[in-house]
């Protein structure tokens, strides 16, 4: 390796130093808010390691990895999801008595994974990402082991994920079998060569694919995402909910892109059906939904089915600007609405400790909020105005994109069942928002229950959640600094 | 100034809510200083706007104010705003109804005043912002910020059903937005792919080329959307249930100013962007019209609710518009015009004074009022001019308005003239059974029922001159809207 190829990497080894400096605080003496300060420290030293990092890149580092402008920005949003979580997670962890240190080391490896998956141009550093994202995962939504539904979510996790890692790796197999080959490049000139791709090839990449859209809960392969968004710990949930699906966007970009595989007309098929499932069926099975968790499970479905509008404009290479363009825009808008949904309901929940683990779940707890808790009401409002994609806010900007990058690639079937799913997308966003708005003197019984469940004393959660609402209406009526800056990361491409 | 003008409601409505946190009872007056401030930015518009200042080049009408800042250049998209005399005439109407709201809601609101007035005041910049936008991406902007304070207006502080009638009425308007939205996008791809350029601008987009077939869908998502709007059968069905239930200043700007915008729509981009397609689209464009304007007649009569009975009313006037704008001459256009404003007067006040009914009885059941006249007589002569002016009566500006409809359609298909006429008889049925019903016959209401203060008086008043006076001299109005019509029938082949 050269000196460029470590200026290139400083923002992957600083995430490594930091992992390694935790555990050696943890074995010196264990201090909850110390640890967490350093570790938001030590991801602000990564994104200036990044800043750093800047100045040789576009760079193949090793065969495996390659670093340019938009795993920078993908790195600095993975960053960004978890000094959210950082703040989220303090109060939520800190009456458990027993070890609460390490959960920052695996939010710190979380990271690590999804870095690791946006700099990925080879299936080894992919897979290798992949799993290291998902085993923090399994680990921090377990991460309250004394009770049943954190474990149930994780069992469930990782059984059902470690099938689909299973079945990537078997399509990974069967590429390298066509091709002989494990670089992105190279399946590339497969896939565009002179003959037309054979089999192995194209059943290699439905399972690859399969894989992978089994993390992005595109149905049919959405059984496990309300369950472990239900059971896992609020901060985790929103954490699964942002950061492993930024990865695999990320992942999913750079195989696109060098690989062309959406040109073949099967692949392409596959995921159109996959993506007007989502967006149809995921809306419509929200519609069913008491829990609020439940219910952004079966929103982030449909949301993804809709970004994947934006991925599969990439079909055609005179698109492509545009659709990455309308890709990052989508993930990154979907990230700051959807932190600031998980904020708030974490803000809201009293934490998990080894007698209890008590959140604010049913919609029923959410009666009259803005007449309790006017400021988490108004950020909760925000972000599912977000959601529903209502001007003025990040969900605008980014639906705006993501139909501009279709109406660009003429998918006129998908358009439609973006329509058809908004439509019955606003039903639930608005039902909670009405539920936020009742009369004090209309409130079932458990609104006020939930009052007494609450503890809303966590100033770092609420702050940040502040902080995340201001960014979602900020960027939606000033769109353009956040216009620029994917952009200029695109500019290399 | 247009620009100073929307921040200043949207400023405004900030500043009511702080208030309202600590002093509630002065919230409606931040709101009333809020709205006289933009009364006077409008009269300056106004004033300084007969001499134009900016005309755009190359574009027949005349736009006043221009403003014109870069919002997203990535998209070509601009902070485009003008105005010219039919959409300054309707912001002036605009601004003037909120006044009207927040006097009618004086002493109903009884909680959260500043919240109250905020969402009052953010619909107002809305609607603003529509009949100002000239920038499709603005515009969009703009339709669907004021549909949220409104809906928060319905969901809060509506009556007993209003879970139902406020998601009905935002997902009726949200899903034809999409639509709307999706055309926008279409016509400015579409005018990209052709000319290289992407924008957003109105003037830009006017003369986009496009295949006839794609131009009628693209019309028809527009269609849609204003339609909804409007409201024409069979997308109606949101507008009784959301009237009904909304406060009184949410029914008096549902109807006095939300509805304008679907009709403004249809003026100001239906017919001048699509004008092929709209042409082509104008006889089942008019058939809804009449439909409605008979429709609506009907259903207003069998009501036995009272602000149920006005919205069904609405229907039908407006109607009349829909048939005014697809009937594509200039007598027809003007007339919908006179009908926009003059309804707006009309059923504001219908509105108003339903809402101080049951503010004072309770109840908006019909079957419960009777006789209401001699414990409130200035109440009964006021309804009493606003329902003869709803019903078409000559001298007052909705018979001007819907007369002229009559005469524009009837040099293009008879039929359908006599069926819209109906409308009128219709509206004379169930107006004066709406009178009766309410203020005459036996008295049923116990004890005193309160008549109208100075405060209500005033505005009542404000509102019969201006449908006098839009009765007896409308000419003002129709040179005011005259460049724009003739630059619809111009721009159109006819």
């Amino acid at each position: 390796m050269t000196f460029n190829e470590f200026v290139g990497l400083s923002p992957v080894i600083t995430l490594g130093v930091l992992v390694m400096l935790q555990m050696i605080a943890i074995a010196v003496k264990r201090h909850h808010l110390f640890m967490m300060l350093m570790t938001v420290a030590g991801l602000l030293a990564t994104l200036a390691a990044l800043q750093y990092s800047t100045q040789v890149l576009p760079l193949d580092i090793t065969p495996l990895l390659h670093a340019n402008n938009l795993s920078v920005l993908f790195t600095m949003l993975f960053i960004f999801i978890a000094v959210c979580t950082c703040f989220f997670s303090y109060h939520y962890l800190h009456d458990r008595h027993g070890d609460l240190e390490e959960f920052y080391i695996l939010l710190v490896t979380a990271v690590l994974g999804a870095t690791t998956m946006a700099h990925a141009v080879h299936f080894a550093s992919m897979l290798l990402g992949l799993e290291i994202l998902a085993i923090s995962l399994y680990t921090l939504i377990a991460y309250p082991e004394e009770h049943h539904a954190p474990l149930e979510a994780a069992l469930k996790y990782l059984v059902l994920s470690g099938v689909a890692s299973t079945t990537a790796i078997f399509g990974m197999a069967l590429v390298y079998l066509a091709v002989g080959e494990m670089s992105f490049a190279a399946i590339g000139t497969a896939m565009t060569g002179v003959n037309a791709p054979g089999f192995y090839l194209i059943a290699g990449n439905s399972m690859l694919l399969v894989g992978l859209v089994f993390k992005l809960s595109l149905i049919p392969f959405h059984m496990w995402t309300p369950d472990v968004y239900e059971g896992a710990p609020a901060p985790v949930t929103g954490l699964v909910a942002s950061l492993s699906k930024a990865a695999v966007i990320a992942v999913l970009l750079n195989y696109f892109v060098a690989t062309d595989i959406l040109s073949n007309s099967s692949i392409f098929r596959l995921l159109s059906f996959l993506a007007a499932g989502s967006m149809v069926i995921g809306n419509l099975l929200a519609l069913l939904q008491d829990n609020i968790k439940r219910l952004l499970a079966y929103s982030s479905i449909a949301h993804i089915g809709y970004l994947l509008i934006a991925l599969l404009a990439l079909y055609q290479s005179t698109n492509m600007l545009l659709a990455v363009e309308a890709s990052v825009v989508y993930i990154t808008g979907y990230v700051f609405m959807t932190l600031a949904a998980f904020g708030v309901i974490t803000a809201l929940s009293r934490g998990s400790t080894s007698e209890r683990h008590e959140e604010v779940q049913s919609i029923k707890e959410y009666e009259g909020l803005f007449w309790r808790k006017p400021l988490l009401a108004t950020v909760l409002s925000i972000s599912f105005f977000s959601l529903a994609g209502i001007p003025l806010t990040i969900g605008f900007v980014a639906k705006f994109y993501v139909l501009a990058a279709g109406i660009e690639a003429q998918l006129w079937m998908l358009l439609w069942a973006l329509i058809i799913g908004s439509s019955i997308g606003i039903y639930y966003y608005l039902r909670i928002i009405y539920a936020m708005t009742l009369h004090p003197d209309q409130m079932s019984t458990l609104s006020t229950s939930a009052d007494a469940k609450g503890f809303a004393q966590s100033t770092p959660a609420i702050v940040t959640v502040v902080v995340v609402a201001l960014l979602v209406l900020v960027y939606g009526v000033f769109p353009m600094p956040l216009i620029n800056l994917v952009q200029s990361a695109l500019a290399g491409m | 100034m247009l620009l100073t003008l929307i921040l200043c409601l949207l400023c405004g409505g900030f500043i009511a809510w702080l208030v309202g946190l600590f002093k509630p009872d002065m919230a409606r007056w931040v709101s009333l200083v809020v709205l006289s401030l933009a009364g006077f930015l409008v009269a300056d518009i106004w004033l300084g706007g007969l001499l134009p200042n900016g005309v755009i080049e190359g574009q027949a009408g005349l736009w006043y104010n221009i403003v014109n800042l870069t919002w997203i250049p990535r998209f070509g998209i601009s902070l485009l705003l003008a105005v010219d005399g039919l959409s300054l005439m309707l912001i002036a109407l605009t601004v003037f109804l909120g006044i009207v709201a927040v006097v009618s809601s004086w002493s109903q609101v009884d909680y959260r005043h500043g919240f109250f007035q905020f969402n009052i005041l953010w619909t107002l910049a809305g609607v603003v912002g529509v009949f100002s936008a000239l920038d499709l991406f603005l515009f969009f902007v703009f339709w669907e910020v004021m549909l949220i304070p409104m809906y928060f207006l319905i969901a809060i502080w509506g009556h007993e059903d209003r879970a139902y009638a406020s998601m009905k009425f935002f997902l009726f308007t949200q899903v034809s937005g999409l639509l709307l939205l999706v055309s926008i996008l279409v016509l400015a791809f579409v005018h990209y792919d052709s000319s290289g350029v992407l924008s957003f601008s109105y003037f830009d987009l006017l003369n986009t080329s496009m295949s006839s077939d794609l131009a009628f869908w693209l019309m028809l998502g527009f269609f849609v959307a204003f339609v909804v709007k409007l409201p024409g059968v069979p997308l109606h069905t949101w507008l009784p249930d959301a009237h009904t239930q909304a406060p009184t200043a949410g029914s008096v700007i549902l109807a006095g100013i939300l509805l304008k915008t679907g009709a403004y729509g249809l003026i100001r981009f239906v017919v001048p962007l699509f004008p092929e397609a709209a042409m082509e689209f104008r006889w089942p464009a008019m058939l809804l019209g009449a439909i409605s304007v008979v429709y609506g007649g009907y259903l207003a009569y069998a009501q036995t609710d009272f602000k149920r009975l006005v919205a069904y009313s609405s229907i039908s006037h407006m109607g009349f518009v829909l048939l005014g704008v697809f009937a594509w001459n200039a007598i027809a256009l003007q007339g919908a015009v006179m009908q926009m404003v003059a309804h707006g007067f009309s059923t504001a006040a219908l509105f108003m004074l339903a809402g101080a009914l049951q503010e004072r009885l309770h109840t908006r059941d019909l079957d419960q009022m009777g006789g209401i006249w001699m414990q409130a007589p200035r109440m009964g002569a006021v309804a009493l001019f606003f329902i003869v002016a709803s019903l078409g009566m000559p001298g007052l500006g909705n018979f001007v308005g819907e007369f002229m409809v009559l005469i524009g359609i009837f040099s293009v298909d008879v039929p359908l003239t006599v069926a819209a006429a109906l409308g009128l008889v219709v509206a004379a049925v169930y107006g004066l059974s709406l009178m009766q019903r309410a203020f005459q016959g036996q008295r049923k209401v116990e004890g005193d029922v309160a008549d109208f203060g100075a405060r209500e008086l005033s505005v009542m008043l404000v509102m019969m001159l201006a449908l006098v006076y839009l009765g007896v001299y409308p000419q003002p109005l129709f040179d005011m809207a005259a460049p724009v019509v003739q630059h619809l029938l111009g721009g159109a082949a006819l």
